[in-house]
């Protein structure tokens, strides 16, 4: 089935200086200490995290309950802010996919998208044989996921004694390590100016639409990314 | 009776899983060496680009309570203490936390 090698490769390659255990961390503690003041039960907050695991999507999901949203419109914020998933998993599944490996595997491990996981992912599928990244990629989603669901009960329980100050440092914790991930992950042109481009025109488009200025930001800086890339 | 809690969270979950699903189904028919792929790939860092310059720029919740040039400040430091620790994540993200703990308890920002 999983091949263990390669399952505890990726399991055990959340170690190191490159590890995002602390970034992922301190943002579902924060999230756990978050849906407690919302009013989720512990139960409810692991189930969040075990069924989403996907930090923008259980924020809006908390604030969108906190000012009495329906169900239709959690549902849109939801899948609005997290579409970014959609062109995620497109660049990374055709590196892990061969052919005798199962599909399940496939549309289960796809849970484990999030930027953490995929930008190492994306940065260590080349040490591996095609066959086996997708037992690595499934030890590198479960490792993430486990840290995530972990801190969150840790974040639930200890709720009481995060007050403004802790919260407000945690809150920074994730924009950090994903800034300098990103610029490690700047190798190629089409990547460089993805990302350059991206975080520019992303607030940009702003003024114009706080809901969609990350998928029109994005959409326009990739595309010209890829045609400049492309063309030399 | 069911919780609204309960519904949000199912709600919530399969909104988030249908991009994931969708991004697999598509998967199957485009090749790691095609154009389209390398599009989508520059489509993927240039999306997680701009959601991140959102949260730093326009950030909602805890982080809306710091001002903008601390904030920017504080993410210039740390990428500075990327590229001298040799590139060590670690390192910037606890300075990051400890610096504006420490700068929001005692000067309340």
């Amino acid at each position: 089935m999983i091949n263990k090698k390669y399952f505890f490769e990726g399991f055990f390659s959340i170690k190191g200086i490159n590890s995002p255990a602390l970034a992922l961390a301190a943002s579902f503690i924060a999230i756990g200490a978050l849906l407690k003041n919302v009013g989720f039960s512990i139960q409810q907050s692991i189930l969040s995290t075990f069924f989403t695991y996907a930090l923008p999507g259980s924020l809006v999901m908390a604030e969108s309950l906190i000012v009495g949203a329906s169900l239709l419109n959690i549902f849109i914020a939801v899948w609005l802010v997290n579409l970014r998933l959609y062109p995620m998993t497109v660049s990374l599944m055709p590196l892990l996919m061969h052919k005798s490996q199962p599909k399940w595997k496939y549309y289960l491990s796809c849970h484990f998208v999030a930027v953490s996981s995929w930008l190492i992912v994306k940065d260590k599928y080349l040490n591996f044989d095609k066959r086996n990244r997708i037992d690595f990629w499934i030890g590198i989603g479960s490792a993430t996921w486990g840290i995530a669901i972990l801190s969150t009960v840790v974040g639930y329980l200890s709720s009481d004694y995060l007050n403004k100050d802790i919260m407000i440092g945690l809150a920074i914790v994730n924009p950090i390590y994903f800034i300098c991930m990103m610029i490690d992950a700047m190798k190629t042109i089409q990547i460089k100016i993805s990302i350059i481009l991206g975080s520019i025109l992303g607030p940009l488009f702003y003024s114009l639409s706080p809901e969609w200025c990350i998928l029109y930001g994005g959409f326009v800086a990739g595309t010209v990314a890829y045609f400049v890339g492309e063309k030399k | 009776m069911i919780s609204t809690f309960f519904l949000a969270i199912v709600v919530t979950s399969l909104a988030t899983y249908l991009s994931r699903l969708l991004g697999v189904a598509t998967s199957q028919k485009i090749s790691e060496d095609s154009k389209i792929f390398r599009w989508f790939n520059c489509l993927a860092y240039s999306t997680l680009a701009a959601l991140i310059a959102r949260i730093v720029i326009f950030p909602s919740g805890m982080l809306a309570d710091v001002d903008f040039n601390l904030r920017l400040i504080i993410v210039l430091l740390c990428i500075a203490m990327f590229f001298i620790t040799k590139r060590n994540l670690v390192y910037p993200t606890i300075f990051s936390c400890v610096l504006l703990s420490t700068l929001s308890a005692f000067f309340k920002i």
